[in-house]
């Protein structure tokens, strides 16, 4: 059967941790940094990352657009 | 082809408004210029140059929508009295700080408050000196009958663009409601959307991939660079001080007396002069037809050889503070007006000035 | 892990990415603000639709003021409240353009209600997009016409007394009720899935003005977690509970 698998890249520096991204991830992929970002933000980031199938409800979400997604479909033996 | 036609000042400001080419007419009644508005919607250019011509809500609507169009390059005006043009200072100040262009008509009637529907020249400061908030000033015209009310209406639109600043016509209830001899311009084209683009790279018009998006804009919460764009716009009007003042002058040659009047209150003064220079005083007249930018060389050169100068105007006295300016003291500057609506006799300025500059004689 | 990730962040995978028609300026909102979303949105449309170079905005006065620094198309900013005064003129003279207004509750349902009527019921072919977060955020938080009952703000802090501060406005049903609006709708952008139904809307709006059909009305009730003083999540979860049951959200006109 085929499974989708995603990731996300943020954009750290634009980021500003409203963690609006990490209530809208249905598979608790996205967490705030322990680290801050250039301005002081604790800027989201994959902490579970397998978890990921890409739905992009994380980036729609985002009101500073500095999250990207990808998708894959991949086969499962 | 030029026109030969008798008609209304009021009406005068909308056949010229389509004969030049405006582009759109956005207004809200009120007396003593109504005609305007009227005019426009039953000649219906939208049928034939394809002017727009709106009933706005409220002379605050009015002027906003000056802005929007004023913002698309486009030749845009509008036209009021008084309490009118006070509703409209918010937006001209917006749109003096956002360097558009467009045209507001005051047929002035008198004030304060609702005041009365009868002439008056009592918006003077408001007109000269920016009228809303901020650092900056109108392009003012003082039209004096009813042909220059059709002629302004091209010059003032002229000067708005080459300036980027909103223009004035400063009228009055006289001049809008009497009938006379009036020639009318041939039609012109209006610009063509391309035309905009190229004359006024900074319209917004939707943004060309070879550009950078246009904005039009009053903000700058940067102070530095507030302070820069001020001075942009102060510079505009040190231009427009050396450039484009215009004035009639009349027997001012060998005159020792001057009287200093605009519009109406020019005509009148005009046979004040008849009057006293029959009785032997040598009376000239100087008639302002920019209010901004006011004549203040064309009076300085006249100082060394007056004796006086009688400030005529339908209010309480306003001009008479930049004459004072002008001439620094060194001429004595007197004021006479009615006002609150009633308009002064030729026989009335010509007593005021013997009263006020010869002690009588 | 890293293999993997790698693996799947190809150009080929992706599934979402930021709009061209957004600009690089990092936008100056507070975390979590909801202006954020709607350009997006907004953006997205403009260039699902091809027309960049078609369309002009009017900026409002409010936090989203500055908004002209972030979508990349020709704005004009306008006074307080008279966006559709200018949106009237301009789609009047360029009726060839796609002109929309972007204006905040004090703006649209305050200080410029009767621009805004007038401009609805004269049925100007344009698009109002209002954001409505029943407060004054850009001055600091004061009371808006459509802060709800009870809702603490600067100028109310012990919260709306219609006694004393008059009641919320309903405006979108108000304009909904005039002849010249074609589509009125209020929405969210709270989760996913309002996001993508607020898209679904404005593309309409933008559709009805391409096809002629009078002004289109979109409602985003949103939140201003700096105004409201609580974190975005806790902003979204007060605004389903007190927000939507008196703005609720959903089409009220589609002609």
């Amino acid at each position: 059967m085929a499974k989708m698998i995603g990731t996300i890249e943020v954009d750290i520096e634009t980021c500003k941790g409203c963690s609006l991204c990490v209530e809208a991830c249905p598979t608790n992929v996205i967490a705030l940094a322990d680290e801050v970002n250039g301005k002081g933000y604790n800027y989201a980031y994959m902490a579970n990352p397998d978890a990921c199938n890409g739905c992009t409800n994380c980036a729609l979400v985002c009101p500073d657009s500095c999250i990207t997604v990808y998708r894959k479909k991949v086969e499962m033996v | 082809m030029s026109e030969l036609r008798l008609m209304k000042g009021n009406e005068a400001i909308a056949e010229a408004a389509i004969r030049c080419g405006a582009d759109g007419y956005f207004g809200y009644p009120i007396t003593p210029q109504s005609e305007v508005m009227e005019t426009l919607m039953a000649l219906k250019p939208w049928e034939t140059t394809g002017m727009v011509v709106l009933q706005a809500e409220s002379e605050v609507a009015s002027i906003n929508m000056l802005y929007g169009g004023a913002g698309c390059g486009k030749r845009v005006m509008t036209s009021s009295s008084s309490p009118g043009i006070s509703l409209m200072q918010e937006g001209l100040s917006y749109m003096a700080g956002a360097e558009l262009p467009c045209l507001v008509v005051n047929v002035v009637r008198g004030g304060p408050g609702l005041g009365t529907i009868q002439p008056a020249q009592s918006d003077y400061f408001q007109a000269v000196k920016g009228g809303g908030h901020g650092d900056y000033k109108l392009i003012v015209l003082a039209p004096s009958s009813v042909q220059e009310m059709a002629d302004f209406v091209e010059l003032a639109f002229d000067l708005a663009f080459k300036y980027r600043n909103p223009a004035m016509i400063l009228s009055d209830g006289m001049i809008g409601q009497m009938m006379e001899k009036v020639e009318l311009k041939p039609q012109k084209k209006r610009w063509t959307n391309e035309d905009i683009d190229e004359m006024h790279p900074w319209a917004t018009t939707g943004k060309k991939k070879d550009r950078e998006r246009n904005i039009i804009t009053s903000v700058e919460l940067d102070s530095e660079k507030h302070e820069e764009a001020n001075k942009r716009i102060q510079a505009k009007y040190k231009e427009l001080q050396e450039k484009e003042v215009r004035y009639e002058a009349i027997d001012t040659d060998d005159a020792e007396y001057l009287l200093m009047a605009y519009g109406s209150s020019a005509r009148i003064s005009l046979a004040a002069k008849e009057i006293l220079r029959a009785k032997g005083l040598k009376v000239g007249l100087l008639r302002p037809i920019t209010l901004f930018p006011f004549p203040v060389k064309q009076l300085q050169n006249l100082t060394g050889q007056l004796k006086g100068i009688l400030s005529v105007e339908m209010s309480s006295g306003q001009m008479v503070e930049d004459i004072r300016l002008a001439v620094e003291g060194k001429v004595r500057v007197e004021h006479f007006g009615r006002y609150g609506g009633v308009v002064h006799s030729p026989e009335e300025v010509a007593n005021a000035l013997e009263q006020k500059l010869t002690g009588g004689k | 892990m890293e293999a993997v990730i790698n693996e799947i962040k190809k150009p080929e995978n992706l599934v979402y990415g930021k709009t061209k028609v957004l600009t690089d300026n990092v936008m100056h909102y507070c975390p979590g603000c909801s202006h954020g979303v709607v350009h997006k949105v907004l953006s997205e449309i403009i260039e699902e639709m091809d027309i960049q170079d078609q369309t002009i905005g009017v900026a409002p006065v409010g936090c989203s003021v500055l908004i002209y620094n972030y979508i990349d198309i020709d704005w004009q900013e306008a006074a307080h409240g008279r966006a559709p005064a200018l949106a009237t003129a301009m789609k009047r003279l360029r009726p060839d353009r796609y002109i929309f207004t972007y204006q905040g509750d004090g703006d649209l349902a305050a200080i410029g209600t009767a621009e805004t009527i007038h401009a609805c019921n004269r049925g100007e072919n344009i698009v109002i997009i209002f954001i409505n977060n029943g407060i004054y955020g850009m001055t600091g938080g004061q009371m808006a016409p459509t802060t709800i009952e009870g809702m603490k703000s600067s100028t109310c802090p012990f919260g709306r007394e219609p006694v004393h501060d008059g009641n919320p406005l309903k405006m979108t049903e108000l304009l909904a009720q005039l002849p010249g609006t074609a589509y009125v709708t209020r929405q969210s952008v709270h989760t996913a899935g309002a996001v993508r139904k607020t898209k679904k809307a404005i593309r309409k709006a933008f559709e009805k003005q391409k096809e002629n059909k009078g002004t289109s009305v979109v409602e985003v009730v949103s939140t201003c977690n700096s105004g409201w003083k609580m974190t975005p999540v806790e902003a979204n979860k007060w605004m389903e509970e007190n927000m939507f049951p008196f703005y609720p959200l959903g089409d009220i006109k589609d002609v």
